[in-house]
């Protein structure tokens, strides 16, 4: 975190300082709910994901299987999975997945109609010098983090991504889950087994995502409190 | 299909409790989970169109046929008993027995599509047979129908459809795949095969099909798997 002496004036103070947001938390209520519910569904989710999985751990369609997957056949952990076979991990998964989309709908109506999106939201314009910056910062190549208020521009992108990611996830998924009532949308992925590629490679992100941030929220603990109390009114 | 009774492994945990029918305590999480269920198969009803078709897949698409995974439930390979002929019964105005030779020689569809497998995996064949459509035709099927039971004699396997599935146009009696006769692991002489269901309802073997008012289940869906299936 940069001292405020450091703090200079940028397009993210501009943002954060917006007349809305006064009176708010950090962490308003809806999103702290929509953060906890989302732990508890992607855990699920890719517990009942990987036991799906497990059925047919490999990736290309029979008789043709893709060369460049290097772990054809090898079926992830059973302490990974949920649901105890296949059948249970379907349940799982197609059950747990309406709430989470009900979820994501809740988030993204107040991420946009209550103006979240100007102080959370990646745009490259405002965000991108600040973001490598902060990756310079982490990989100590550069001795001083950029300033930050709200949010640093790294984290913008970190968390602007996984929500793209998980809106793929749900689409891809809906793909494989109905590849021929939903054509339409499975041709965007370029067809069933391709979809499957992106459905496993999303979940990938996903694991890449909740490891880093465990670990950074474990550096920086006081984002973790915002996160349950909400934090201090803006 | 093979590696779905490996995976059966005893059931635990709050999974085992929402696919054991008739549990005198149900657990909360095993309600949500029925619930869950219901929530899902009326989705797969409403977005199933009984005329969208399954795309046809190009010929560089086609399976070879070994490596296109079959599997039955008996202890070893079903065959036909001799003088096999095709039972139709249920609510129907003319319930009768069909040979192969009579089926035959009904309207044949052809169609080169792709197989989902509920384990993941797809392949492709062509398949060539009859529409159920056809049949339904033939002997006359009774408005209060609402379903379609499909028995075998591959041990006691069986699955019940709903029947806008059914009379699916790409949902066929086949006797043929990728140009030939079926083979007796692709479920000889005659199996359904539909392009708009998950593998596990197409019912190889066959020997029966009942137009029924009420819903059965199926080998498969009886322990735990979703009755709809559709893709």
């Amino acid at each position: 975190m940069p001292s405020s002496a450091a703090r200079k004036t940028t397009a993210i103070d501009e943002a954060v300082r917006d007349p809305r947001f006064w009176g708010r938390r950090i962490q308003p209520l809806t999103i702290r709910l929509n953060h906890w519910m989302n732990v508890l569904f992607i855990v699920l989710m890719a517990g009942s994901g990987l036991e799906i999985f497990a059925a047919y751990p490999s990736l290309g369609p029979q008789g043709a299987k893709y060369g460049w997957y290097p772990w054809q056949g090898v079926a992830p952990p059973s302490w990974l999975t949920i649901g105890g076979w296949l059948a249970g991990g379907r349940h799982w998964h197609f059950a747990i997945a309406w709430l989470l989309i009900l979820n994501g709908v809740v988030y993204l109506a107040y991420f946009f109609g209550r103006g979240e999106w100007r102080r959370r939201l990646f745009l490259p314009v405002r965000d991108a010098r600040n973001a490598l910056q902060m990756f310079g910062y982490y990989l100590r190549v550069l001795k001083t983090p950029p300033p930050a208020d709200f949010y640093n521009g790294l984290q913008r992108f970190a968390y602007s991504s996984v929500v793209i990611i998980i809106t793929l996830q749900v689409l891809s998924g809906l793909a494989i889950y109905k590849p021929v009532q939903l054509h339409w949308l499975l041709r965007l992925f370029g067809g069933y087994d391709v979809a499957r590629v992106v459905h496993l490679f999303g979940l990938v992100f996903i694991a890449m995502f909740v490891v880093t941030h465990i670990v950074l929220v474990l550096l920086h603990p006081r984002e973790l409190l915002a996160m349950i109390t909400g934090g201090k009114r803006g | 299909m093979a590696r779905i009774i490996t995976r059966r492994k005893l059931l635990t945990g709050f999974a085992a409790a929402s696919l054991l029918a008739g549990c005198d305590t149900p657990h909360p999480v095993s309600l949500f989970l029925k619930a869950m269920l219901r929530v899902n198969e009326r989705f797969e009803g409403l977005i199933f169109s009984p005329s969208r078709l399954a795309p046809e897949s190009p010929e560089k698409d086609l399976t070879p046929e070994r490596a296109f995974p079959s599997y039955f439930i008996a202890d070893t390979m079903p065959f036909p008993p001799a003088g096999w002929s095709l039972k139709v019964g249920g609510m129907v105005a003319r319930p009768g027995v069909f040979t192969l030779e009579q089926l035959k020689a009904m309207p044949r569809t052809d169609m080169r599509v792709r197989h989902h497998c509920v384990e993941g995996w797809s392949a492709v064949a062509a398949w060539h047979g009859l529409r159920l459509s056809e049949l339904a035709r033939a002997v006359g099927v009774d408005p209060r129908v609402r379903y379609v039971e499909f028995r075998s004699f591959d041990a006691n396997y069986f699955s019940s459809w709903d029947l806008g599935s059914a009379l699916h146009p790409q949902t066929l009696l086949a006797y043929g795949m990728n140009g030939h006769d079926l083979h007796p692991d692709h479920g000889a002489p005659i199996r359904v095969y539909s392009a708009i269901k998950l593998g596990y309802k197409n019912v190889k073997y066959l020997t029966e099909v009942n137009f029924l008012p009420n819903r059965t289940g199926g080998y498969w869906e009886d322990q735990g798997y979703d009755w709809f299936g559709g893709v």
